[in-house]
């Protein structure tokens, strides 16, 4: 039998992602792709697999699932987001760690509860087939990722590898902060000139609320409403992930990676490509304040985020050595010494 | 004409070229991307043609929106003959019953018969101005002046693929089940988006197309064909 992924319970939206599917916009296919890329990107670095292998982006409410395949190493990346063993009396296991896992382990993802969303990585990517260059499911046109749409139970989702390379877990001593709090930097345009001077200000100066309307599409902001100059229909033209669009009603969207790719909304201002993560991590409620920075700043902030990113990666320790007790290994023996509990 | 370009963040450039829909900016978009697109400027991800204007998106660890500003228009400053490949396409539509449920009401609006509207709406060549909103969908236009009306107040929920439509100066043809406000005068049987295939959109843009009133017995011909894969929608290439 081919190595899979059991899909127990599905979570509330759980679907197969890489970095974004690109080349397709000009025929209106959206990126799609990691709504947190960093967290993504660290997932797949713990499991031990280039940033773009195919993994798992769990939304709001994770998903169970169990291992079939001789054993998969599994990492688990994003807030507080952590996995619960349910076999070993429901152990759990914190997440920005690599974890062995055999034949048969179930666990559920508890969380996330700080940010949207977490990543689960496995070794060697999920096997699906990629669909226009790329892994990401894009629901809304039911194309990509795992037939096209989130998981359901019962799914099997195929494994590149039919067992884990034989290697130490390694854990992130120091994890990103979910940054709830932060301030997302924008830059103004391309459409700030159909608003007014009015609208600008409250722009910068509020603090908006991602509303219940959120999904992958975008986050729906509750805050003042912004004033457009005259009229709220525009020829349209492209639109780039991280938009702030306004439609008549004034009330702004924040775009995220399935937003459509054109649209005759005016776009008040962007969100830097370095803050696109920090704003994929807000749920609904949280708080978002914007403010407006210049274009070479923005580039300055994205090449700090990826050195930034290449410490993380290089300051990943053996999980022995962080906090003290070693669940993994504990684990193994457990597994060895065939200690299983058997309630749950 | 006074050409702007707009960032949106640090990932994409807006190359305006204008604010209205109009042809002749239209071609001025599409050269544009074929001069990028046989450039191959470092650091470009992909471009967008859109009514008035190109998007570009970027990789800003490759490249500043400065310098490819810069790139841009020295690009836009050379001279040369740029072939199109572009196409021309007969599409197959059915403007009857329950495939138009507007034709009623559109006859009413521009106060013409049926049957005008119909022979007005398939008696054009269009071009496609760009594909967006939703894969594969295409924006083509200009409609015959008197078919001009503005969306409907109450968009329907839910709509048919292949469904047919016009608004404002444009028709479209929905590509998949999905919510829509343009008034709906027919549906074609064929596939404007299939994502199992390298190129997934039957359109692109700057492609001509022009629809071929048909009846039912054809509708349920063609549509029998496309679904074993048995069809091709007429097509020739067409002369820059």
């Amino acid at each position: 039998m081919r190595a899979a992924l059991k899909t127990v319970a599905p979570g509330l939206h759980t679907t197969v992602q890489d970095l974004g599917r690109y080349g397709y916009q000009a025929v209106g296919v959206p990126v799609s792709g990691a709504l947190d890329s960093l967290s993504f990107r660290l997932a797949n670095r713990l499991a031990g697999n280039d940033d773009n292998a195919a993994a798992l982006e769990i939304l709001y409410q994770g998903p169970t699932l169990e291992v079939a395949a001789d054993s998969l190493r599994v990492a688990l990346a994003g807030g507080d987001a952590e996995l619960e063993l349910l076999a070993e009396g429901r152990r759990r296991v914190g997440g920005w760690r690599s974890l062995l896992l055999t034949r048969g382990e179930a666990f559920r993802v508890r969380g996330p509860s700080e940010t949207a969303c977490c990543y689960l990585a496995v070794e060697g990517g999920f096997a699906v087939p990629p669909c226009l260059g790329s892994a990401s499911t894009y629901a809304r046109g039911s194309f990509g990722g795992f037939a096209g749409r989130a998981l359901r139970s019962g799914d099997l989702l195929p494994l590149a590898r039919e067992s884990a390379v034989e290697r130490a877990e390694l854990t992130l001593p120091q994890p990103p902060p979910p940054a709830r709090e932060q301030t997302i930097r924008v830059i103004l345009g391309p459409q700030a000139d159909h608003f007014t001077d009015a609208a600008l200000a409250l722009l910068l100066e509020s603090e908006f609320r991602v509303s219940k309307d959120a999904d992958r599409m975008g986050l729906r902001l509750d805050g003042p409403r912004l004033a457009h100059r005259d009229g709220y229909n525009i020829a349209s033209d492209g639109i780039a992930t991280g938009a702030i669009q306004v439609p008549g009603s004034g009330q702004a969207i924040l775009l995220l990676a399935d937003h459509q790719t054109t649209g005759g909304y005016p776009k008040i201002a962007t969100v830097i490509s370095a803050d696109l993560p920090v704003a994929g991590r807000r749920r609904p409620g949280d708080r978002v304040r914007f403010a407006a920075i210049e274009v070479e700043e923005a580039e300055a902030l994205r090449r700090a985020q990826e050195v930034e990113l290449a410490a993380l990666s290089a300051s990943f320790v053996p999980a022995a050595a962080a906090g003290g007790l070693d669940h993994a290994r504990l684990y193994d023996l457990n597994l060895i010494s065939g200690v299983v509990s058997g309630h749950e | 004409m006074t050409v702007r370009f707009l960032s949106s963040g640090d990932s994409a450039l807006v190359v305006e070229f204008g604010d209205r829909i109009e042809r002749r900016l239209s071609e001025e978009v599409l050269r544009l991307a074929a001069q990028i697109r046989r450039a191959a400027l470092a650091g470009i991800v992909e471009t967008v043609p859109t009514l008035r204007s190109l998007m570009v998106h970027y990789d800003p660890l490759k490249a500043s929106a400065a310098e490819l500003k810069r790139a841009i228009e020295a690009l836009m400053g050379a001279k040369g003959r740029l072939e199109q490949e572009a196409r021309l396409w007969r599409v197959p539509v059915c403007y009857e019953g329950g495939f138009a449920p507007d034709l009623a009401y559109v006859a009413k609006e521009t106060g013409l018969a049926a049957e005008e509207v119909v022979a007005l709406h398939a008696g054009q060549r269009y071009h496609v101005y760009m594909i967006g909103f939703l894969p594969g969908l295409p924006y083509m236009g200009d409609l015959p002046e008197r078919l001009v009306l503005p969306r409907r107040v109450d968009p329907r929920v839910r709509l048919p693929p292949g469904s047919v439509a016009i608004a404002t100066t444009m028709t479209i043809i929905y590509p998949l089940e999905c919510p829509g406000g343009w008034h709906l005068i027919g549906a074609t049987p064929v596939r404007l988006f299939d994502a199992q295939l390298p190129a997934p959109a039957l359109l692109a843009p700057g492609d001509a197309v022009e629809f071929e009133a048909i009846d039912k017995r054809s509708f349920a011909k063609v549509r029998a064909a496309v679904e074993r894969g048995d069809y091709q929608v007429p097509h020739e290439r067409l002369s820059p």
